[in-house]
């Protein structure tokens, strides 16, 4: 449309008074600053009025292995919550005092604001009930349930970068698990499931693209009917070969945790982020590499052209259709590793659909990180929180439906496509066949 | 489609070039009719070689996993007619059980048995079609809703809720029950709908999302007392007052019920909206092209909200037809896998009002043959979901299909030079082999 | 270096794109390649380029047969291309830009970028652009754009360097800047072929040009060959450029528009206080590089785009309230300016589409079901009766030539009765042939009285048909003026300059397509 083309600015005498008009007419952003006054609200009138007076919220921050242990830290809940909401409603007005001289604030803000929401979140669940809030589980069980959300979300990223979406993710975690649980058990090895996965998710990645590049099949069908493809698949061998023979095919392998010495020491941090199978440290190189190749490599610049414009990138001797195969068929090996994670990776034999929607979650991580691995890391982290906390919430027992809290992922990337979380930006050609 | 259609066409020049930059998934949606036409173009040969392939493929799953087969294999060299005579049997009998279990079963004790498959497949179709149908409606008009899931599961709530907790007159209660499907599924596609009209918040995604919210709000409905009704912690609801169920059409021994009826008449309705009425011709112009509709002074976010309501409501009556005709109770599992099915379905049905009809009975047939299957041959219902998804990818790539069986096809040619070319090519093929879709005004066939 | 073309031929199905096409550039030569819409120009380039392999006869480098798997065999050997439209990404740098498949790198496929930047400067230091090598290319005029596009190809050291209508989305001032561009590489030694089929341009330009009809060389001819005679080899026959038209006698006001501002979703200013008026039976054209708020001004005459401030009344009455559809009621013609995006349904039949904006009117419709027969029946006439080339009216409309599609739409829009007309490009695209049937047919509807606004980025047909001229430059109004205008003037006027500036200006200083124009008058 004509908005993308700029006027020429060969002779910019009248360019002046334009310019001032822009500034004068940009619209207040009241978005976030009203967001942050409704939470803030509902921190001091929900969390911390509905608090029965004189109760304590007891937290705990560490488990009994680890390697320094603490006391369990009792706070008066009502003060904590009081002094929380505070903390959250100044920021909710600096929010305000910003969006009118319209100066932007750093992505610590919401960050920010977002830990004292969850902290106050806590202190009024955990008030008076006599049992602890287990951060350390909390947060280490936040990060294994991310761990396949990262995965695919990273799978999802390479995919859709270089132009090719991907609705299989689910799909290809799905097929990752059963690999892995299938090789791991015949080899008595979970290693060997983790070698195996990639290729289940890679060969489901490899239908994707070969439909996608060679037929032009619309890539969202593709991807809809290969996650039928594969739940029929794996469910029809789970029927069949895995409970016929389970004890060859089927049996629980479990890679071992691996505590890096050292770094797993430290307190609450050590437990929660380094002590941890391979999969996990796999997923921290994963992610860190990417996030400097996508954007700093000629792998990388090369891919973003591909899905941007695929046409500037063949005139300057890019092959398209292959730099999508190969990055499609990578993405989904990196998923099918993530699916390992249900199977070997936590221990368990395979079991139908135990995907459960998860590839889903991770399409929405990857969306609401703005297709940039560091952002969708942080999405995938606090979708894993949620979940995390609607674990732990419901064995404690707190008046908020752990069902809430297990669709909040869903309801917020709703928010962020519908433009509320800022603008959402995918690549330019992503889902548009490549057609000389 | 002769050579000659190919000279009518402009010179490459003036047909639209590469795809400019910008607009993202909504480029995407605009290649959907692309899709849908490479689907549209595909003529019946091409289905039949479709489900050919697919019952091959679920051939050698069935003959991979059977133990009988495997111990011939062991002696291959040896006696190789054992295999392949083993292998025919154990294929035989599972496609005459599927056959059998859909159609006719002449296996059966009574006559009346014989053709309770026939009505079995009616039953599982009802609401394949409807949501099928709903489905399709998107994709003719440029949406892919993806949430037939979603809206199915909230039909299906509202319909057993009214069908549960009031007390109302026969065919009052129907009526409410089935409108209450309706309306849930409306509301779930609906806001999908508004907010891509109101936001341009893209459909797949928050189609998507919306199936999984669907999914907890129904595991947390389902532990509500006041919900339920039945007095005790199972999560499943009390069944739906007689007055409130889709009759029976046989009598006792069969499921088969009025839904039937509904799902024709549907099929009717959206043919009379898509291809005859103003409100479907505003539909399928944002579908080709957002841009010239708006032009053209059609209200576009106000049609695209429709679009999705209208296949939402679709959907929610698949849902309340599937609880009120065959379920009874509402429990967490309501839904099955019936949401992806419909897309399955309407992608058969080349997204067309009869040919979602008949994909519908085909897979329908295929879930009723499916049961049979597993009783007697204990080849598990799963495999369906294999031979329908192949059927799917297959028709949408018929040049795959035409090279499996090495036959000469337009398409096979690598290097296509443009989608109009190709357009004109589709057309003019689709109306040559498919009498059925002739008469259908076109719908297909966009450009940038 | 020379580039040499032997037979190519390139055929798409049965559709001869090129037919033996033989064409030699010499060593520093500025080559044009004068073609309509459709001759097959693109193909040819995209040949040459090694986007398309060639079906018969050879491309030969310094005497050399050369084969090309792909652009980049092409670059490799020395060939550059500057596309159309720009193969830039919007979201990239100008660095990422210029080095994209070509990257410098250091360690494990990491991209140096201290040395990609390097490069940039030095290349723009050597021509004298100003382009910042850290600026997005989205935030970058066209013209810096087309900059960009060009240091790409010299980057990668070309010899040889295509340029494709190079000057479509440039001012006259910008392209003086180009030609100089253009004349500074010659100098080097870079042979340049140069598409187009702007006339003036090329006998300005072009050491020699090559004209190309219907995939097929026609003729060669020099600067010096007159524009009618470049014309008629060109389209084939003889051509008028000019449309004869009787005076414009204005009736009474019948659009107005006062005060008018449109501001993007993101709040940059399109359109910005912008007042006109325009009188029964009187042709008013609005002049300006693409881009520059004329589409925005249509967009909100028919409704499409919401004005943040200002009127527009239609005899007497306030069009603000009204929707699309109650403005296209009450009688405005509209043919947009893309005809593909927004005046017709590819995939909807001729028929489909001539209803397109009356679909719910009477008689084609009762509001809820549509009367396909009456549809019919009515497009089948209004076809013929303007000479629509087709087979019936229930094919698809994107089997007919663009040519014969822009008359459908000027069929539906001239069928009825209409208190406005507003016209977008209304020949973009469409063949020579074409273009004289819908100039006649415009001047036609002037002269029933219909008020007629026409935008248009061809100053030839601006001045064609203009009785007054009104001028955008960003978003504004820069002046409006006698349908006679001085060519150079409007060039000033389009680069932003008032129009009386523009006039003393122009008078002591002529622009070379200015004075490629006065020649041909003298000519005349």
């Amino acid at each position: 449309m004509s908005e993308q083309t700029t006027a020429p600015e060969t002779t910019a005498v009248h360019a002046e008074p334009l310019e001032q008009a822009e500034a004068r007419l940009q619209p207040i952003r009241w978005k976030f600053p009203v967001t942050y006054i409704l939470l803030g609200l509902l921190s001091l009138l929900v969390f911390t009025l509905l608090i029965p007076s004189g109760a304590v919220t007891q937290f705990r921050v560490s488990t009994a292995n680890d390697f320094i242990t603490f006391d369990a830290i009792n706070v008066p809940s009502f003060g904590t919550a009081l002094v929380l909401s505070i903390l959250q409603l100044a920021l909710a007005a600096w929010a305000v005092y910003a969006a009118v001289h319209r100066i932007r604030l750093g992505a610590w803000h919401p960050v920010l604001f977002g830990i004292l929401f969850v902290l106050a979140f806590l202190v009024y669940a955990g008030a008076g009930r006599g049992a602890f809030i287990p951060m350390v589980t909390l947060l280490s069980g936040a990060l294994m349930l991310s761990v396949p959300l990262i995965f695919g979300a990273m799978c999802g990223l390479v995919g859709e970068r270089s132009g090719i979406i991907n609705i299989a993710i689910e799909g290809q975690l799905l097929a990752g698990a059963f690999l892995a649980a299938v090789a791991a058990s015949f080899f008595t090895s979970a290693y060997v499931g983790l070698l195996a996965a990639p290729f289940a998710g890679a060969a489901v990645g490899a239908l994707l693209v070969w439909f996608a590049v060679k037929y032009h099949v619309n890539q969202i069908i593709v991807g809809v009917v290969l996650n039928v493809l594969v739940i029929g698949l794996t469910s029809f061998f789970y029927s069949t070969v895995l409970t016929q023979n389970a004890e060859l095919w089927n049996t629980r392998q479990q890679l071992p945790r691996l505590p890096i010495p050292g770094l797993s020491q430290i307190p609450i941090i050590g437990p929660v982020l380094f002590n941890h199978t391979i999969l996990v440290y796999l997923m921290y190189v994963i992610v860190f590499a990417l996030s400097i190749l996508v954007f700093k490599s000629r792998w990388g610049l090369r891919m973003r052209a591909v899905g941007e414009h695929p046409k500037a990138a063949d005139t300057v001797g890019i092959n398209v259709a292959r730099t999508r195969v190969i990055n499609t068929i990578l993405a989904g090996a990196i998923a099918g590793m993530g699916g390992a994670y249900f199977t070997v990776g936590q221990g368990l034999a395979f079991g139908q659909e135990m995907s459960a929607g998860q590839g889903f979650i991770a399409l929405a991580a990857m969306i609401l990180g703005r297709w940039n691995p560091k952002g969708a890391l942080l999405a995938a982290l606090l979708f894993g929180f949620s979940t995390s906390l609607g674990q732990t919430l419901s064995t404690i027992g707190t008046p908020v439906p752990s069902e809430m809290l297990l669709m909040l992922p869903y309801v917020i990337t709703i928010f962020a496509v519908a433009g509320f979380v800022g603008r959402v930006r995918p690549p330019a050609a992503e889902g548009v066949p490549y057609i000389k | 489609m002769s050579e000659a259609d190919r000279k009518n066409d402009a010179a490459p020049e003036s047909s639209s070039p590469a795809p400019a930059p910008g607009g993202a998934l909504k480029e995407a949606e605009s290649r959907l009719h692309y899709a849908l036409r490479d689907l549209a173009q595909s003529s019946w040969v091409i289905t039949v070689l479709s489900i050919v392939v697919a019952l091959g493929v679920g051939a050698v799953l069935i003959l991979a996993t059977n133990a009988q087969v495997q111990d011939t294999l062991g002696y291959f060299f040896a006696r190789p007619g054992d295999f392949f005579s083993a292998s025919f049997e154990v294929i035989r009998d599972a496609y005459s059980a599927l056959f059998r279990g859909a159609v006719y079963d002449w296996q059966a004790a009574t006559p009346q048995r014989s053709i309770r498959p026939l009505t079995e497949t009616l039953v599982n179709a009802v609401p394949l079609i409807l949501a099928g149908l709903g489905i399709a409606i998107g994709f003719r008009s440029g949406m892919l809703n993806i949430g037939g899931q979603g809206q199915i599961i909230l039909g299906a709530t509202c319909a057993a809720f009214i069908g549960y907790a009031f007390q109302l007159p026969l065919g009052l209660h129907l009526l409410l029950a089935l409108m209450g499907g309706v309306l849930g599924g409306a509301i779930w596609g609906g806001i999908a709908g508004v907010l891509k009209a109101k936001t341009g918040a893209n459909e797949v995604i928050v189609t998507i999302m919306l199936n999984n919210i669907a999914l907890y709000f129904l595991a947390w409905l389902l532990r509500q007392q006041w919900f339920v009704q039945t007095g005790s912690n199972q999560p499943i609801a009390a069944p739906v007052e007689d007055s409130a169920r889709l009759f029976g059409l046989l009598g006792s021994g069969f499921r088969l019920h009025a839904g039937i009826f509904i799902a024709i008449a549907a099929t009717v309705f959206v043919w009379w909206l898509l291809e005859r009425s103003t409100l479907g011709f505003e539909m399928r112009a944002i579908g080709e092209n957002p841009e010239a509709a708006r032009t053209a002074g059609v209200n576009v976010p106000k049609a695209t909200a429709l679009v999705l309501i209208i296949g939402g409501a679709l959907c929610g009556l698949a849902g309340a037809a599937h609880l009120l005709g065959t379920e009874y109770r509402l429990a967490a599992g309501i839904a099955g896998t019936l949401g992806f099915d419909a897309i399955t379905v309407a992608l058969l049905g080349r997204s067309r009002p009869l040919g979602t009809f008949l994909a519908g009975l085909l897979f329908g047939g295929l879930r009723a043959g499916g049961v049979l299957m597993q009783a007697q041959t204990g080849t598990p219902i799963d495999i369906v979901l294999v031979l329908q998804s192949v059927i799917v990818l297959l028709i949408a790539a018929p040049p795959l299909v035409r090279a499996i069986f090495f036959l000469p096809g337009t398409d096979t040619k690598p290097k296509k030079p443009r989608h109009r070319r190709r357009a004109l090519r589709d057309t003019a093929s689709r109306r040559a082999e498919d009498p059925a879709l002739a008469g259908s005004a076109q719908g297909e066939g966009s450009q940038r | 270096m020379k580039l040499q073309l032997k037979g190519v031929t390139k055929r798409f199905g049965t559709f001869t794109a090129n037919d033996q096409i033989d064409l030699t550039v010499q060593p520093g030569e500025i080559h044009a390649l004068l073609g309509e819409n459709g001759a097959g120009k693109s193909t040819l380039m995209n040949t040459i380029y090694g986007l398309y392999s060639p079906d018969e006869g050879e491309i030969l480098l310094d005497d050399e047969p050369v084969r090309f798997s792909g652009p980049g065999d092409a670059v490799a050997a020395g060939i550059g291309m500057v596309h159309q439209h720009f193969m830039l990404i919007p979201v990239f740098s100008v660095t990422e830009s210029v080095m994209l498949g070509y990257e410098p790198t250091k360690g494990p496929g990491l991209i140096d970028f201290t040395e990609a930047r390097r490069r940039v400067k030095e290349i723009s230091a050597r021509f004298g652009f100003e382009v910042d090598p850290e600026a997005m290319i989205e935030d970058l005029p066209v013209g810096a754009q087309q900059r960009v596009e060009i240091i790409k190809a010299l980057s990668r050291d070309a010899k040889v360097l295509i340029l494709d209508e190079p000057t479509a989305v440039l001012t006259p001032q910008e392209t003086d800047e180009l030609i100089s561009i253009m004349r500074q590489l010659k100098a080097s030694g870079t042979s340049i072929l140069f598409i187009t089929h702007k006339l003036r341009e090329v006998r300005a330009i072009a050491d020699k040009i090559t004209v190309i009809r219907r995939g097929k060389v026609v003729g060669e001819a020099t600067p010096e060959s007159t524009e009618t005679e470049l014309a008629s080899l060109m389209v084939g026959r003889e051509v008028s450029l000019t449309t004869q038209k009787e005076p414009a006698q204005p009736g009474e006001t019948a659009l107005s528009i006062s005060g008018l501002s449109v501001v993007s979703a993101q709040g940059k200013t399109l359109l910005d206080d912008v007042s006109l008026e325009i009188a029964r039976g009187e042709i008013l054209c609005i002049a300006g590089v693409d881009g520059n708020g004329q589409t925005e001004l249509t967009e909100a005459i028919l409704g499409i785009r919401e004005a943040a401030a200002g009127t527009i009344t239609l005899d007497g009455t306030d069009l603000g309230p009204k929707s699309v559809k109650q403005r296209l009621n009450s009688g405005i013609g509209f043919v947009p300016e893309d005809r593909s995006t927004d005046g017709v349904i590819a995939g909807f039949s001729i028929t489909e589409n001539f209803v397109l904006d009356q679909y719910d009117q009477p008689p084609y419709s009762n509001g809820v079901a549509m009367k396909h027969e009456v549809m019919r029946a009515a497009a089948a006439e209004q076809t013929s009766r303007f000479d629509v080339r087709l087979g019936t009216v229930d094919d698809p409309i994107s089997t007919l030539s663009g040519g014969n599609q822009q008359k459908v739409v000027l069929a539906r829009e001239l069928s009825r009765d209409n208190r406005l007309l507003v016209a977008s490009q209304p020949t973009r695209g469409v063949d020579v042939g074409s273009i004289e049937f819908i100039h006649r047919t415009l001047i036609e509807e002037r002269a029933k009285g219909t008020p007629c606004l026409i935008v248009s980025t061809e100053l030839d047909e601006v001045l064609n048909l203009a009785d007054r001229i009104a001028v955008m430059y960003r978003g504004r109004i820069i002046g409006t003026v006698p349908g006679d205008t001085d060519r150079d003037v409007l060039g000033l006027m389009m680069a932003g300059v008032p129009a009386e500036e523009a006039k003393a200006q122009a008078a002591t200083h002529h622009t070379v397509l200015g004075e490629a124009d006065a020649e041909a008058e003298e000519q005349a």
